[in-house]
């Protein structure tokens, strides 16, 4: 059996007297698209920031390629190749789609211009965004500088999973990526985000779309008060088994699939 | 899955239509213009600027377009400017900052009293009043950042607070400019004139605008600066993509309020004594904020540059310096004032509206 690149074994999250998270398992598996559903409430959120490092877990362990870490921040995360797209996608709708796509990580000037006046080496950066973005069939850019905001929703959304793919080395974690979009954009971001899978790079994607779900997901992580419940393969499985399940209507026979 | 559930695939395969491309294309003259002044804010004060030198210079002639005159609209405008390039700062970030004229008044009589009171060399006097404003900075951006108050609260009780402590301190005396001149010629320091051809600098007017390209180089091409702009933008995307909003705050503070320390010494330069009374403690923050936002910084922060807020200034002082020269009543010169100020945010909601 392949190891997993990302797991988390018996993760508790308490808020005061709610318990978010109650010795929540999960596994991703290297190269696949790991959809986790589950009904409002039920604390999907709760595990994403954890395995993001938005959030701290009062126990359990989360184990990168079979190695423990411990996340303080979302940039500790990041820095172990683990990128989000947060529902809210986190940009600055003034600034450029180039310096979106740095935040946080700019490039300087080699040399004394960047070591010592320590100016950001525009060119460089705009030419890879350019670049990671046409690498995802996403457009025929005409500016690079252009504000984010200009943009439409899909664009953004766009831009946003670009970033992601662009960084995250070993795992990429959508957020309800198609929520707030339009038919047509939805579409364009789910083949973007099995663009992004057949780099290698395996997705982990949160949403409450059930169609847009069993269309790209390899395994469905169906998440019940604070738990994994089961585990489900959406060639075997309707969607509404799978929305039985996720709201408590039907039990997964014993053992579905074990993770 | 049952195939009828592709029901998504006809947008599939009727895709042609690319919407998720940049295109420009087709714009009339004032979406282009939108364009323009979106990117580049600063260019509607720097027309203001402009137009107002051009009706002065006509209707006074070479009394107002001559050198010396130029000149000294900056040497009038020298401590609002460094004070609005501090404002503007705080602004970018969607703070304010009502305290920072108080805070330069507070470091100039600290570096006052401390030559006089304590005999220690005014060449080590200043960068203790710097350090003084600085540390003011630090206060109010941890107050901010950390206990999460809102900036004008904040800011509006350290105005009162830094006030009170400027006459608590210095029991209200003045130190008179030839003392100074006497015993500590070095807190006058930047008020040494350069003469060029009839055009009179003085050292504070230079530092002004060297801080001015600083700061603007900064904001432009420096990772701290595009973090200033994204926290201003919005802060907990800042925070998601990955950026320090603690930090990046807390220098924005600081450094606020070390240039306050340098406006401290401006003030000291100009007026040639220490006054603990000066107006610039009671109306500064209104000057610096005037200028900001008639130099098209918007005030939900993340937008505008900090040439604009220069400009703002010397609009100010444009006004100022015409209109006294061509005889008109000093009230014109705020009517007017007024006015740009209304224009300015009018001209800010309509640049901040993506689809013009």
């Amino acid at each position: 059996m392949t190891r997993p690149v990302l797991e988390a074994r018996g993760l508790v999250k308490r808020y005061g007297k709610v318990t978010a998270l109650d010795h929540c398992d999960f596994d991703l598996m290297p190269g696949e698209i790991l959809a986790v559903i589950g009904d409002n409430g039920a604390g999907k959120s709760t595990l994403i920031k954890a395995l993001s490092g938005a959030i701290q877990p009062d126990e359990g362990e989360i184990k990168l390629e079979g190695s423990p870490v411990r996340f303080t921040s979302p940039n500790d995360a990041r820095a172990e190749g683990i990128e989000t797209v947060y529902q809210t996608l986190a940009m600055s709708p003034a600034l450029s789609i180039a310096d979106n796509m740095f935040m946080g990580r700019e490039l300087r000037m080699p040399g004394v211009m960047g070591q010592v006046f320590r100016r950001l080496d525009r060119r460089k950066m705009e030419e890879f965004s350019r670049q990671k973005l046409a690498d995802l069939g996403l457009m025929t850019i005409q500016n690079i500088n252009q504000p984010v905001e200009t943009l439409s929703g899909g664009q953004r959304q766009g831009v946003a999973v670009a970033r992601a793919a662009a960084f995250g080395s070993r795992v990429v974690i959508l957020d309800e990526p198609t929520a707030a979009l339009g038919v047509k954009e939805s579409r364009r971001v789910l083949d973007l985000i099995q663009e992004v899978r057949s780099r290698g790079i395996p997705i982990i994607l949160i949403s409450h779309n059930m169609p847009h779900v069993f269309e790209v997901a390899d395994r469905v992580h169906v998440h019940r008060l604070g738990k994994r419940l089961c585990v489900i393969d959406p060639k075997e499985h309707s969607m509404s088994d799978a929305v039985a399940y996720m709201t408590g209507a039907a039990v997964p026979d014993a053992v579905a699939e074990p993770a | 899955m049952a195939s009828s559930d592709h029901y998504e695939d006809v947008v599939r395969t009727r895709s042609e239509e690319r919407f998720a491309e940049f295109d420009q294309g087709g714009k009339g003259p004032v979406a282009r213009l939108h364009d323009v002044l979106h990117s580049t804010p600063a260019i509607v004060p720097l027309i203001v600027l402009v137009s107002a030198c051009v009706v002065f210079g006509l209707v006074l002639g070479s009394k107002f377009f001559s050198p010396f005159a130029l000149t000294l609209i900056l040497q009038q405008v020298q401590i609002v400017g460094v004070l609005a390039a501090a404002q503007a700062l705080i602004i970018l970030t969607a703070g304010i900052d009502l305290s920072v004229g108080a805070i330069a008044v507070l470091c100039s009589v600290v570096m006052g009293q401390v030559t006089f009171r304590y005999g220690v060399p005014a060449g080590l006097a200043v960068p203790i009043g710097l350090a003084c404003g600085t540390a003011i900075g630090a206060i109010n951006g941890w107050l901010v950042s950390r206990v999460k108050l809102p900036p004008f609260i904040v800011t509006l009780g350290m105005w009162q607070i830094v006030l009170a402590v400027n006459y608590l301190y210095s029991a209200n005396e003045t130190i008179r400019a030839q003392d100074i001149e006497a015993q500590a010629p070095f807190l006058q320091f930047l008020g040494a004139k350069v003469n060029v051809g009839g055009a009179v600098f003085t050292l504070g007017v230079l530092l002004m605008l060297v801080l001015v390209l600083v700061l603007a180089y900064a904001l432009r091409s420096t990772a701290w600066g595009r973090h200033v702009y994204a926290v201003g933008d919005d802060p907990e995307a800042a925070q998601l993509a990955g950026v320090d909003r603690h930090r990046t705050i807390m220098s924005v503070y600081m450094l606020v309020g070390f240039i306050c320390g340098l406006a401290g010494w401006v003030m000291i330069g100009r007026f040639g004594s220490v006054s603990p009374s000066a107006t610039t403690g009671v109306i500064g923050n209104i000057q610096a904020i005037t200028a900001v936002v008639i130099g098209g910084i918007s005030l939900f922060g993340g937008r505008g540059s900090i040439l604009g807020a220069f400009f703002g200034a010397l609009i100010v002082g444009v006004f100022e310096l015409g209109l006294r020269m061509a005889g008109a009543d000093p009230q014109w010169t705020y009517l007017l004032i007024g006015v740009l100020i209304i224009a300015a945010v009018t001209i800010d909601q309509w640049i901040r509206k993506v689809t013009a």
